[in-house]
């Protein structure tokens, strides 16, 4: 219901005491205006690690292998463990349910020229799967496919800068390239939020460079992304237990730490996770604490107001004003400057985030704005605070008895 | 019109407890100008209070226009405020914040009465009290007087059954006095049933019958002869 009287005295009490309604705001303000700015660029922090680790999918897990450091069952120290396919194939299918995506990966140096074009990149041959794990972005054309694969066709994709510096950005796609020697045809173009050096690559299929530049079935890599829906514990068991199984495979010592690497976004996550909730705690808590220190005061300053107020509320309620008109005054008031205070907060907060960004920049805090959703809850948290903060004065407005209208001061 | 039987009221002093009024039985006819008088302590305020539905009796009877006034909750203690009855303080108790026609529409407001409506009500009760002109007014910029015009003009807005006066004139001086006891008496005549308590023998004998108090009974109840008094305005 919507009274336009009772707005009416609400808004001329507030401006008969107009000193007293701006201090009492103010404490409000400041309040939302801390915890904004503390928000915002907690948020930026956050977005700041996101983008570092932007790279590859979140859930990612590297393979690789060196020389064993320990003679383990009468084998010596210093053998080369090499990845094969059948490695690919193994974890493929005893990790079924654990793996979402998993990538054989060779890599070679290649000098590939075009036209009178020169230039060196690396050359990534990969299985299909490898357009996930590492979050590649095919604009134009396709990425290699398994029918390359099964039939080694000398295909590739090319990262976006690969396109712009050998083909003077003209489209890549149906040209041929040739690569050390070897002509390949374009199928495709990507980009990649990793940065420069990601949008230098050329992906080939894994056949093919397995044919032409070994004639083996070595993999110098194998990539995989866990389950998306494991936590960060059971990534990390995930882990673990893979590095395990590999190194029986390949009878190596258990505490072998250079044979078979397993490295595990999932350890990694966990920590920045931790790290991030506990700012997020901190800042609430600090958020919070000023946001209740605002409310105490708007509460105390209403107490005030309704001591000083008493003989008016009296008179009022001789004229025949119920309890709850009078309750309805106080509360309204009381919401109305904390919303009103707490809003002008929120816009400072935000304006002061938006001014500093790019100063912001410099000290690993990246775009430290505040969701719409945060906006709405402030509010929300706001229209409650100012109800709490009213409820006490209202309930001792209510109780003042008419009597005291009568007597003379 | 009201109706009182065996009204009996203490208040608690610390320990023991103080009985103002005891046993009072009274009662008020259509058109009448009662005056209550009595030394201070005597019970009158404590009486007019109840009256007022602004504090409730310990013990006895009080029925308001066949309305029996008992075991009221706040609510509806305000709604029969509102509808029976008008007050004027000593202090006139003016909104301070408000102008006289704000003022004087409040009760109007609480009637639930429309903007429009109100203010067409209040501007007919200010101008009854002649004081139209000043009806954008701060209470501030008003003369004790018209202060108390003011005051009455609110009390008759809601057109209550009973209007009642704690020492109207107790703060005015005496013409004053005599421009507000003439129009309360032109107000009777009107057949307003008005109920005032004073302390001043000459207000008190320009109503038509004078009850006397002390130390919490009715010591004397009788029917006087009016005295006119004197209009300035």
């Amino acid at each position: 219901m919507f009274d336009i009287d009772l707005w009416r005295e609400i808004f001329q009490s507030i401006n008969k005491n107009r000193t007293r309604s701006l201090l009492s705001g103010f404490t409000v303000t400041f309040a939302i205006l801390l915890f904004t700015i503390l928000f915002g660029l907690a948020n930026g922090l956050n977005n700041t690690f996101s983008e570092t680790f932007v790279d590859e999918a979140s859930n990612a897990i590297f393979i690789r292998t060196g020389k064993t450091s320990k003679a383990h069952k009468g084998l010596q120290a210093g053998r080369q463990i090499q990845l094969k396919n059948q490695d690919f194939v193994y974890i493929k299918q005893d990790f079924d349910t654990e793996t979402e995506y998993i990538a054989s990966k060779v890599f070679k140096n290649i000098t590939a020229s075009y036209k009178n074009n020169k230039n060196n990149y690396s050359l990534i041959a990969v299985n299909p799967d490898n357009q996930y794990v590492e979050k590649s972005k095919v604009y134009s054309g396709r990425y290699v496919n398994q029918l390359d694969i099964d039939n080694q066709t000398k295909v590739i994709v090319i990262g976006k800068l690969v396109e712009e510096e050998m083909f003077s950005r003209t489209s890549a796609l149906g040209k041929n390239i040739n690569l050390s020697g070897i002509s390949y045809k374009v199928v495709g173009v990507f980009s990649d939020d990793g940065g420069d050096d990601e949008e230098r690559i050329i992906y080939m299929p894994l056949s093919t460079a397995q044919q032409i530049y070994g004639n083996n079935d070595y993999v110098d890599q194998i990539n995989l992304t866990y389950n998306p829906d494991f936590d960060y514990n059971q990534a990390i068991d995930f882990g673990l237990d893979l590095e395990k199984k590999l190194k029986n495979r390949f009878n190596i010592a258990p505490n072998d730490q250079r044979a078979v690497r397993v490295y595990n976004r999932a350890m990694q996550n966990k920590g920045i996770n931790q790290m991030t909730s506990v700012l997020g705690v901190l800042i609430l808590v600090i958020g919070m604490g000023t946001l209740i220190a605002g409310v105490v005061g708007i509460s105390n300053i209403m107490i005030f107001i309704v001591k000083e107020r008493t003989k008016e509320i009296g008179i009022r309620k001789a004229l025949g004003a119920s309890p709850k008109s009078i309750v309805s005054i106080i509360l309204i008031e009381s919401i109305l400057i904390t919303t009103l205070a707490g809003y002008l907060g929120l816009l400072a907060g935000v304006g002061i985030l938006e001014w500093a960004t790019p100063v912001l920049k410099t000290y690993f805090i990246t775009d430290p704005s505040v969701s719409k959703s945060l906006v709405i809850s402030a509010t929300l948290t706001l229209i409650g605070a100012g109800t709490l903060a009213g409820y006490l004065p209202a309930q001792k407005a209510s109780k003042i008895k008419p009597i005291v209208a009568l007597r003379d001061d | 019109m009201l109706e009182i039987n065996q009204l009996h009221k203490s208040y608690a002093i610390g320990d023991s407890s103080l009985h103002v009024l005891k046993g009072i039985d009274l009662s008020v006819a259509n058109g009448e100008m009662v005056a209550i008088m009595g030394s201070s302590g005597s019970g009158k305020s404590t009486l007019l209070n109840i009256i007022g539905m602004l504090d409730e009796a310990d013990s006895g009877d009080y029925v308001l226009d066949s309305v029996p006034i008992k075991n009221l909750t706040e609510k509806k203690a305000a709604i029969y405020r509102n509808k029976f009855l008008g007050f004027i303080f000593q202090s006139f108790n003016l909104i301070n914040y408000k102008n006289a026609l704000e003022n004087v529409a409040l009760p109007l407001y609480y009637q639930g009465l429309k903007r429009k409506e109100r203010q067409e009500k209040a501007r007919f009760h200010l101008q009854k009290v002649g004081l139209l002109d000043w009806q954008t007014h701060l209470p501030s910029e008003l003369s004790g007087g018209q202060k108390q015009r003011v005051a009455i003009a609110r009390a008759l807005a809601s057109n209550p059954k009973l209007l009642l006066a704690d020492e109207p004139t107790g703060a005015l001086d005496t013409t004053t006095s005599s421009d507000i006891m003439a129009f309360l008496q032109q107000l009777n005549d009107e057949g307003k049933t008005i109920l005032i308590v004073t302390h001043e023998e000459d207000i008190a004998a320009m109503c038509k019958r004078i009850i006397r108090l002390r130390d919490g009974v009715i010591m004397e109840d009788k029917k006087v002869t009016q005295v006119r008094a004197e209009s300035h305005v």
